[in-house]
């Protein structure tokens, strides 16, 4: 049995999920928050932000995310796919900076202009 | 009123979300001579160093970074003919509209405007505002101060780092430290429940273990040069240290998320009323401040938890700035909204009827947690005029509800806002 705290609206339900009865979600109020509850557990996924070293600009960092989701457990190994490199400016929003995070179909992209 | 052919007929203080957004709107309603000032190199505001998503849901309905919710409405501005000076200080603003300002390039300029709208958003409490004993060392900084040097200077400002307050800016700090390799050893809350959003106590804390020590404080920082160690404390019912509970941290640095204050000496030079529940201007639905022609939005009027709302402000002082530019302020019926049981302040302060359009939106905060459902009740006297049902309700989380103008309309001046526990009604 697994504790979580729901996130869905800011009411914060106190869920209890059942890894043993096919992810069975108890304390929620709402069919959302059972959603939530069972993806959370079965495979809890998080978006990734952090930054990246630049040169040939008055900036020095270039803010960055994950294009979609990655699984919670890569969360560490995705932030050190940045540690060695270095974008050359201009940068774009959206460019991609690092691409396939560990072997996933997520993309490290750039979140702002850097001229 | 000012009329030179140089007089501009609206400025805007301040290049964050808010003042981006009434600059905009404004734009839209049909001012063209506008002007924006920014004391920083670039638009955007704080925004640009909250790298972290989550923004822009109720405004854009989708997920933005920080730097990418700011750029959308940089974009708006440079499709209009909307000036911006970057890098220009405001120093003083008089009641008959006048902005001292300066910068390097144009050195010390007074500009006149038909309409200004204050939009400096707020600054964080420090440790001097909150009183922590213990020595002076370095390594004591406020969350949002790390956040800049961490996003975007690009330093660490340390490896073993304790947590003074649960507003959003050190939870958010709390991750992003985390998965840049540093040790946050707890976050430490004063009140009995944390002044942070639920999300980011769950993706922030829960995340990554690090603990919320709820009803405690730090009692002493510890360290000559650098901070070596910090004491926290139990705090009792009438938030005493409790004998016993010490608990010693090993620690390089220390966050301070212990909350935010409107930033307003411009407000005050120019002899706005100030609300002493906000720390920001009393404004009227349409953001007016008491002082007419002169607006104010964002977090520079109250502290909003969310950028959505800042920016709804922004257009609401933009439009009301047109309006006054077009048709000048009406006189009419104002009435006084004030705080009720269990609500610490409301915005706007005051509303006028006649001018307000269909409805207005009236935002406001609780003292305490109301984990049962619950009613918001809107008397004028003793008659209810509007009764909402909520299930839930934080300080934390703003409140916002909409009032329609016949509601507001036959009140005896004041209307009350008051939280009333429990009941089927």
């Amino acid at each position: 049995m697994k504790n979580l705290i729901c996130i869905v609206c800011p009411k914060g339900c106190h869920l209890s999920v059942d890894e043993n009865n096919d992810f069975a979600v108890t304390g929620n109020s709402c069919k959302r928050g059972e959603t939530y509850g069972k993806m959370e557990v079965k495979d809890p996924h998080r978006i990734v932000t952090s930054t990246v070293a630049v040169s040939g600009s008055s900036y020095v960092r270039c803010p960055v995310k994950t294009d979609r989701t990655i699984p919670k457990g890569l969360m560490f190994e995705a932030m050190r796919t940045l540690d060695r490199i270095t974008i050359p400016a201009p940068i774009k929003p959206g460019q991609i900076i690092v691409s396939r995070i560990c072997n996933t179909d997520a993309n490290f992209v750039a979140t702002r202009d850097i001229t | 009123m000012n009329g030179t052919a140089n007089t501009y007929d609206l400025i805007v203080i301040g290049a964050g979300p808010a003042g981006l957004a009434a600059a905009v709107e404004a734009w839209n309603r049909g001012l063209k001579k506008i002007l924006i000032v920014e004391r920083a190199k670039e638009a955007g505001g704080i925004l640009m160093q909250c790298i972290h998503n989550g923004f822009g849901l109720h405004y854009f309905k989708e997920e933005l970074t920080g730097p990418e919710y700011a750029e959308r409405f940089i974009t708006m501005v440079d499709k209009t003919g909307i000036e911006i000076k970057l890098d220009t200080m405001v120093l003083d603003i008089t009641s008959r509209k006048q902005v001292h300002m300066v910068n390097t390039k144009d050195g010390y300029q007074i500009l006149e405007a038909k309409t200004i709208v204050l939009a400096m958003g707020c600054r964080e409490r420090t440790r001097g505002a909150i009183g922590i004993p213990g020595t002076r060392p370095a390594g004591i900084y406020t969350a949002g101060t790390a956040q800049r040097l961490l996003n975007i200077e690009g330093y660490m400002p340390g490896t073993r780092i304790l947590i003074l307050g649960s507003g959003d800016i050190g939870l958010i700090m709390a991750r992003r430290l985390t998965l840049e390799g540093a040790k946050v050893l707890a976050c430490v809350e004063l009140l009995p429940f944390s002044g942070g959003l639920t999300r980011n106590i769950v993706q922030c804390l829960n995340d990554f273990d690090i603990p919320l020590y709820l009803s405690h404080t730090i009692t002493e920082i510890k360290g000559d040069k650098r901070v070596t160690g910090a004491v926290v404390m139990q705090l009792d019912g009438s938030r005493k240290p409790v004998p016993g509970t010490e608990m010693e941290f090993d620690c390089d640095t220390i966050l301070l998320s212990v909350g935010l204050i409107p930033e307003n000496e411009l407000t005050k030079k120019a002899d706005i009323r100030m609300d002493p529940r906000t720390k920001g201007a009393i404004v009227y639905e349409n953001r007016e401040t008491s002082v007419p022609g002169i607006f104010a939005c964002g977090n520079a009027v109250h502290v909003h938890d969310l950028v959505d709302f800042v920016t709804e402000e922004g257009q609401l002082a933009g439009a009301g700035a047109a309006a006054y530019v077009q048709a000048g302020t009406k006189d009419g019926q104002t009435v006084e909204l004030i705080n009720g049981n269990d609500v610490g302040y409301t915005v706007p302060q005051h509303v006028r009827p006649e001018q307000m359009g269909d409805s207005t939106g009236i935002y406001f905060r609780v003292k305490s947690v109301h984990k049962e459902p619950c009613f918001i009740s809107i008397k004028s006297g003793t008659a209810e005029i509007a009764r909402l049902k909520r299930d839930h309700m934080a300080p934390g989380e703003m409140e916002r509800i909409s009032l329609t103008r016949d509601q507001l309309q036959n009140t005896t001046g004041k209307v009350s806002v008051s939280i009333e526990e429990g009941g089927t009604k």
